[in-house]
């Protein structure tokens, strides 16, 4: 049913379309769903990723930014040189197909454990960390004047949105105390310099090839803010997939990170990328209880959801690691 | 009183049937969400085993930590309020090993498998 509403979509942008064919969802919550599909032409198929609210599902939760603002993002990057994937055509209303936007499909692999472990990605591994570097200079440069309009987030304000998701969880957690104190005695402040930042840049949101990153995805968390906050969360330790001596993701060392960001014509902040590391850290043990939270009120009871909320102890313990460490 | 089998003897009980005598009958998606189900029972399994021994030492460290009683939650409420307030911090006494203890038995039960849990365990 879905090929038909957008083959109909497809007739208006992609001139010599005959067909839909494929369509299968690769995930879905309540609010927002990915779709693949391809689009039969004369040419040859036309491999495309379709992603939306469905119909009734129009806002967006508070940091999100938006699926029209998504869009706006990643043709600016893909515009730039950014690795990121071409939009086809953004959503109307008369489509029949909700909100969103529907995008050329890169081909490649997101799913970090075969990434840091599969043979094909073996040449690729050692030059991620550095390529990344170079990834995320050149999205902190996108041009301000064509952003959309973004949320304006910096370190001080972070530090008390997640002080009051932690206690509306309300199961104590000294760990998480340690760090809010640890964050609010070193809140960097305002940062010299505000710019883009994508907000969800790490390992599980690259598509990355034997060549490297291909694409650059989920920018459903971009804001404006410190722009070392992007450099501190891929460093965060749970998305390092068990490398845990490689910060980068698992792939490598933060001195390859910043060189490459480096030689991108920005600089780095390391005392601010540590800040933002920590804060990264308790920013996803949060949101590991926040998701036990939806699962005990509903409407997800599932098992995943379920022991997610036991992954919070993994920040507890890196947390540590990165303000108490212990010798030897 | 409640007779035997123990709770810990059912749950590995019926882990070691989920993982021995259906995991080979299964694939897909399903066999995914089996696999889930299988960690939570081995998880169940560990917190059974051990939290009444980790509770015990938690509590008996709170204590000396605080000089004040109460339950584990209690205890756990009272420091994380004084961390809070900065009255506790990482140059207290005894601090620092209360919550590398703490967090370790934490693991223990929740990710035995976790990387970094590994590493320390071998400090």
């Amino acid at each position: 049913m879905i090929e038909a509403e957008l083959f109909r979509s497809a007739q208006r942008w992609c001139p010599g379309a005959t067909g839909v064919t494929g369509a299968a969802k690769l995930s879905g919550g309540a609010s927002q769903e990915t779709w693949r599909f391809d689009i039969t032409h004369p040419d040859g198929p036309i491999g495309a990723i379709l992603r939306r609210s469905p119909k009734g599902y129009g806002a967006a939760p508070t940091r999100a930014a938006g699926l029209a603002a998504e869009a706006q993002l990643m043709q600016l990057a893909y515009e730039a040189g950014v690795p990121s994937p071409r939009v086809m055509h953004v959503l109307t209303p008369d489509e029949d197909l909700g909100t969103g936007f529907i995008m050329q499909r890169v081909e490649g692999e997101t799913i970090a454990r075969k990434i840091l472990r599969n043979d094909e990605f073996a040449g690729a591994r050692p030059l991620l960390a550095r390529q990344i570097g170079g990834v995320l200079a050149g999205l902190h440069k996108l041009p301000q004047d064509k952003l959309p309009e973004l949320r304006s987030r910096g370190a001080t304000q972070e530090i008390s949105e997640f002080d009051r998701d932690y206690r509306s969880l309300n199961w104590p957690k000294p760990v998480f105390e340690l760090a809010l104190r640890w964050l609010r005695d070193h809140d960097p402040g305002p940062s010299v310099e505000t710019t883009l930042v994508h907000g969800d840049f790490r390992n599980g949101n690259l598509i990355i090839g034997a060549d490297g990153v291909r694409a650059v995805l989920d920018w459903e968390l971009a804001h404006l803010g410190d722009p070392m906050e992007d450099l501190g969360w891929v460093c965060v330790n749970s998305w390092r997939f068990g490398e845990i001596d490689k910060p980068v993701g698992g792939f490598g060392s933060r001195e390859e990170l910043f060189a490459g960001y480096e030689a991108a014509g920005r600089k780095v902040d390391p005392a601010r990328v540590k800040f933002w590391e920590v804060m990264g850290t308790l920013r996803w043990g949060i949101m590991c209880g926040g998701m036990m939270q939806r699962f005990r009120e509903g409407p997800d009871h599932s098992m995943e959801r379920a022991m997610i909320g036991r992954r919070a102890s993994e920040t507890e313990i890196d947390l540590l690691r990165l303000l108490a460490p212990r010798g030897g | 009183m409640q007779d035997e089998p123990t709770p810990i003897e059912l749950t590995k009980a019926v882990a070691d049937f989920l993982r021995n005598d259906i995991t080979p009958l299964i694939s897909g998606h399903q066999a995914f969400k089996l696999r889930v189900a299988i960690n939570i029972l081995d998880l169940v399994t560990r917190q059974l085993t051990q939290e009444e021994g980790s509770d015990a030492k938690e509590v008996e460290r709170l204590r000396a930590l605080l000089g004040v009683d109460g339950s584990v939650m209690e205890l756990n409420r009272a420091l994380a309020e004084r961390i809070a307030k900065g009255e506790v911090d990482l140059a207290t006494p005894g601090l620092t090993e209360h919550l590398w203890a703490t967090t370790m038995d934490k693991l223990a039960v929740d990710q035995p498998n976790y990387a970094s849990y590994k590493r320390e365990l071998g400090r």
